[in-house]
């Protein structure tokens, strides 16, 4: 059992009102809270050994060197990738994203495939978009049914051989459906193509064991698991880190320059150039710290537990669809009510203190699929509760009977 | 009534309000009255950028008039515009030009307004502001 009303004590943030209402925060999709741990690793940072990292022989510099790297290490842990250096530090999973599609020009080649999943986020169709601009390779999509999950029988039939790329969400920040990534990968490697999953929305709840899964690529944002922005980290298989060329040059990536000639720095570094997001990744690991004490399981079945509850009472009120009816879900519910446009709902829901999010939650894809311009979206962490559930409840029949 | 006579009125109606619910209670109300445009000018061309939500406005001049019609898919959306609406049209181009918006602050209109909703009523009185404009060369 969580002790909520300690966890609820972690997070500063939780004590404020909004428009004269007690915050209740559920827009935990899109960024999520920092717990005081995090805040005091932040703090630490720059009262105490803010210093530029792998450069400096003085004392601060080597202290905050080993902390960047001991986050480092945390993060190898926690995904249990082989070794450390395949987590690569990014400013986030678009960032990571577009550090393998750029790596991935010089192998593609035209008439190559790429499959995609139908309920992407934009950051993870665009650059691959771009990279089909770049070769000449195609995009194609795994279709979702309407409870949005993906209608697996016709992702076997868009494999073949010219497929090279496979990119897919572990969960979808709209409809919080949890993709059966392993049977993905599994059939992907069959064919030997390479796959890259967006754990963004993963991360927050489900512990990822990259080696199980035997992904070649994973990739998630520290800000929505209780760190700060900025900051995130792309895992990749040593054999795939090593056939990508590097994605930006500068300092810390190179090995020697000469002005006819520059040779890269080994992993990770070929991959972090210029001075990284020092205090940002040691944050990181002060996040999964916190989490792993509190431990994944048990966030997972309190998620499950509040996900159950939001779900029965929110479908009491008349007229409320909810979109994502996956048999697998994360604390996520994407819901409208019938003749109101979720804007207008969400715009009540602050009033009253209540952040939700509304609009197609850059998946535009998704709401083409269901022909609706956006859905009101409600999102969970562990730090929520049944009374804050009430509160959305309340919330969502007051816009109601106000609106129409 | 001249603009500034009908921004006046806004003003004052809004200030009777206590709190932020109640005034958008009255949006909404103000939502539904608003004079809406003809569904043959529900084009794409019509449509103000800048919004969460959809907002279609149509000009047309009536003598040297100008009058707006709108609609939106959302009905806060629709307050919003209504009051635009109310306070710019049936006014000469040259007019509307000329009115300062002052009166959105005095309501506190964007400050209680999420962000892209602020951006939507800028590119609004911006839209109107347009119309008028290319009337007003219209008429000249
Ligand atoms: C599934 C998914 N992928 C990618 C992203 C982009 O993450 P970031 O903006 O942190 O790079 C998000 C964030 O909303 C997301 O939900």
């Amino acid at each position: 059992m969580l002790d909520i009303k300690k966890i609820r004590g972690d997070f500063p943030i939780l004590n404020r009102e909004v428009n004269g209402k007690p915050l209740v925060y559920l827009d935990n999709a899109a960024t999520s809270q920092t717990p005081k741990q995090v805040i005091d690793a932040i703090v630490d940072y720059y009262e105490n050994y803010n210093a530029n990292i792998h450069r400096g022989v003085h004392a601060l510099s080597q202290e905050a060197t080993d902390k960047y790297e001991q986050a480092r290490i945390k993060i190898q842990k926690h995904f249990n990738a082989a070794k450390s250096h395949e987590i690569i530090f990014t400013s986030g999973t678009t960032h990571g994203i577009n550090l393998v599609a750029s790596g991935f020009t010089s192998l593609l080649k035209a008439g190559d495939e790429i499959v995609v999943s139908a309920m992407e986020h934009h950051s993870n169709i665009v650059p691959w978009q771009m990279l089909c601009e770049r070769t000449g390779a195609v995009l194609k999509v795994i279709p979702m049914n309407d409870e949005g999950e993906l209608v697996m029988q016709q992702y076997d039939q868009l494999l073949s051989d010219r497929t090279q790329l496979v990119f897919c969400n572990h969960v979808s920040n709209a409809l919080g459906t949890v993709n059966p990534i392993a049977e993905i990968i599994e059939k992907a490697h069959k064919l030997g193509a390479a796959v890259l999953v967006d754990g963004a929305q993963a991360a927050p709840h489900i512990k990822a064991d990259v080696q199980a899964l035997d992904v070649d690529f994973y990739t998630v944002s520290a800000h929505k698991m209780c760190g700060p922005t900025g900051v995130g980290m792309l895992y990749g298989k040593e054999e795939w880190l090593n056939k990508l060329p590097p994605y930006q040059g500068g300092g810390e990536m190179i090995a020697e320059v000469t002005f006819e000639k520059t040779t890269y720095a080994d992993l990770p570094h070929k991959f972090e150039a210029g001075t990284p997001n020092i205090c940002g990744g040691i944050a990181f690991g002060a996040a999964l710290a916190y989490m792993n004490a509190i431990s994944f399981d048990q966030i997972a079945e309190y998620e499950h537990d509040l996900l159950e509850y939001a779900t029965q009472e929110l479908l009491k009120v008349e007229g409320l669809r909810i979109y994502g009816t996956a048999k697998k879900k994360t604390s996520v519910i994407s819901f409208n009510i019938e003749g109101v446009h979720p804007y207008d709902i969400g715009t009540i829901l602050d009033k009253l203190g209540i952040a939700v999010r509304t609009g197609h939650h850059c998946a535009q894809p998704i709401m083409d699929f269901y022909g609706i311009p956006g859905t009101v979206r409600a999102s969970f962490s562990f730090y929520n509760t049944k009374d804050e559930v009430d509160v959305l409840v309340e919330g969502v029949k007051r816009a109601r009977n106000m609106l129409l | 009534m001249g603009i500034k006579e009908i921004q006046e009125e806004i003003v004052d109606e809004f200030s009777m309000f206590d709190d932020w619910m109640q005034r958008y209670e009255y949006m909404i109300e103000l939502g539904k009255s608003l004079p809406l445009i003809d569904e043959k000018y529900k084009t794409d061309d019509n449509i103000i950028k800048g919004c969460q939500s959809k907002v279609w406005v149509h000009a047309e001049l009536d003598g040297d008039r100008l009058v707006f019609t709108a609609d939106s898919d959302a009905i806060i959306t629709k307050g919003i515009i209504a009051i635009l609406i109310r306070a710019f049209s049936n006014q000469k181009p040259q007019d509307i030009i000329d009115a300062d918006t002052d009166f959105i602050d005095e309501i506190g209109l964007k400050e209680h307004l999420s962000p892209t909703r602020a951006n939507g009523l800028v590119s609004m009185i911006k839209q109107l502001k347009l119309y008028a404009v290319a009337y007003q060369t219209q008429l000249n």
